[in-house]
């Protein structure tokens, strides 16, 4: 995934996605402490009220939460959750559209699976 | 939250010219607004409404819940960043950050020299011997130390760099960071400021084409691509901004979010979704071709 910030889409969601990739990848574990709204800001050069509309959103999830006076932390169970998560989005963003995508160059089933198998191996 | 400024149905004309139509919003405390809009547009006109340099035909404006004219509690507190500022015979750099302390209550002598090394600026200059991008940077370092609770920078950036352009974007977000306050930035380069800003107001033709918080604009509208008659088929009972001919085929942009449904229709029909940015968005609202109508006055 980009490190740049792109203007297509809400920057907030961008700042909870990487966030989210960040517990996914083991980068923030499980009750470390996330950055600081005014860390993210001036890291992606956003307003800080933007990065913190992004940071609530994973607490409104249960994914980040507040420790009064220290910041936001990584709950507990975050990275399963995240996980399940990603793996319904997984099917909707890859598989459907890799599908739709071999239709239209005649590639069959079994010509897509031999492929898996050869993707595996690299 | 506390309104900064509030403005309503406000209208400016010279003769028969009407630069700032029926216009009507309010700024709210601590947020940094984008004032967008091609050159032309009224911001300018809008701007020296509220800092009390121009009066207005008709319509009610309002600055720290007080009428702006001749009153200093009000215009002590805005600071009026202009890149038409003119300076007395004489002035040095040096001469107007000491006027500019005497000016501005909350003014901050020790992070204007901070400034004035990161930009380089020599301090002992006269002022008109200035090039052009150093009479802006003046103007942006006026802006940022003077910690007005209303800053307003009107294209402040005139003769400067892409580096020295950066530098103030930088100083700027961390200086709101540290000393939150109302900040109104003017500009046509919406690419280079748009993550800064948390609210936008676009002004076109002196009418108020739209006013609401940047976030929400991003992914407001996409873009369709296929063959032109899938393409008009696709955008029957759609709001369209722009339709473009790219040899048979036809780029739309249309006003949504792009989500499963327009996702599946456009799948359907072989039609093909692009994004649209926040800048390409607003060039579109004000290009012209699309007639949109204004924010309703509330």
């Amino acid at each position: 995934m980009s490190h740049v910030i792109d203007d297509t889409r809400p920057i907030f969601v961008q700042i909870a996605e990487r966030i989210e990739n960040d517990i996914i990848a083991g980068e923030l574990a499980e009750e470390a402490q996330v950055p600081s709204t005014n860390q993210f800001a001036s890291f992606y050069q956003i307003n800080p009220a933007t990065a913190a509309k992004g940071v609530n959103l994973l607490v409104d999830q249960g994914i980040l939460y507040k420790k009064r006076g220290l910041g936001m932390y990584v709950a507990p169970g975050a990275r399963t959750r995240l996980l399940e998560k990603r793996r319904e989005q997984f099917y909707e963003q890859y598989v459907v559209t890799m599908i739709r995508e071999a239709e239209k160059l005649g590639i069959t089933q079994e010509q897509m699976a031999d492929m898996i198998q050869r993707g595996v191996k690299v | 939250m506390s309104k900064v400024v509030e403005v309503r149905r406000l209208t400016k004309s010279y003769g028969s010219v009407i630069a700032v139509n029926q216009v009507s919003f309010s700024i709210e405390a601590g947020k940094i607004y984008g004032l967008l809009g091609r050159n032309g547009a009224g911001k300018t006109t809008i701007m020296q409404i509220i800092t009390a340099q121009l009066f207005p035909t008709s319509g009610d404006v309002k600055a720290f819940g007080e009428a702006p004219y001749e009153n200093i509690r009000v215009l002590s507190q805005i600071c009026f960043v202009k890149d038409s500022q003119k300076y007395p015979n004489g002035y040095r750099v040096l001469d107007v950050l000491h006027q500019a302390a005497f000016f501005f209550p909350h003014w901050d002598r020790e992070y204007a020299f901070a400034l004035i090394k990161d930009f380089r600026l020599p301090l002992n200059r006269r002022m008109k011997a200035l090039s052009r991008g150093m009479l802006s940077t003046v103007g942006i370092i006026v802006g940022l130390a003077s910690r007005a609770p209303l800053t307003i920078f009107d294209e402040p950036y005139l003769g400067l760099d892409a580096v020295a352009r950066g530098i103030f974007y930088d100083r700027l977000l961390e200086d709101y960071t540290e000393h939150p306050r109302t900040v109104i930035l003017s500009t046509h380069l919406i690419d280079e400021v748009s993550r800064l800003l948390e609210h936008i107001l676009v002004i076109d033709q002196g009418r108020l084409m739209l006013d609401e918080e940047a976030d929400a604009l991003r992914g407001r509208a996409f873009a369709v691509v296929g063959p032109a008659a899938t393409v008009d088929t696709y955008t029957v009972g759609k709001e369209v901004l722009d339709r473009e001919l790219l040899g048979g085929l036809v780029s739309a942009t249309v006003m949504g979010n792009g989500n499963a449904s327009d996702r599946q229709q456009a799948e359907a029909l072989g039609l093909e979704l692009a994004p649209v940015s926040l800048q390409q968005l607003i060039v579109h609202l004000t290009s012209g071709k699309y007639e949109r109508k204004a924010v309703k006055v509330r």
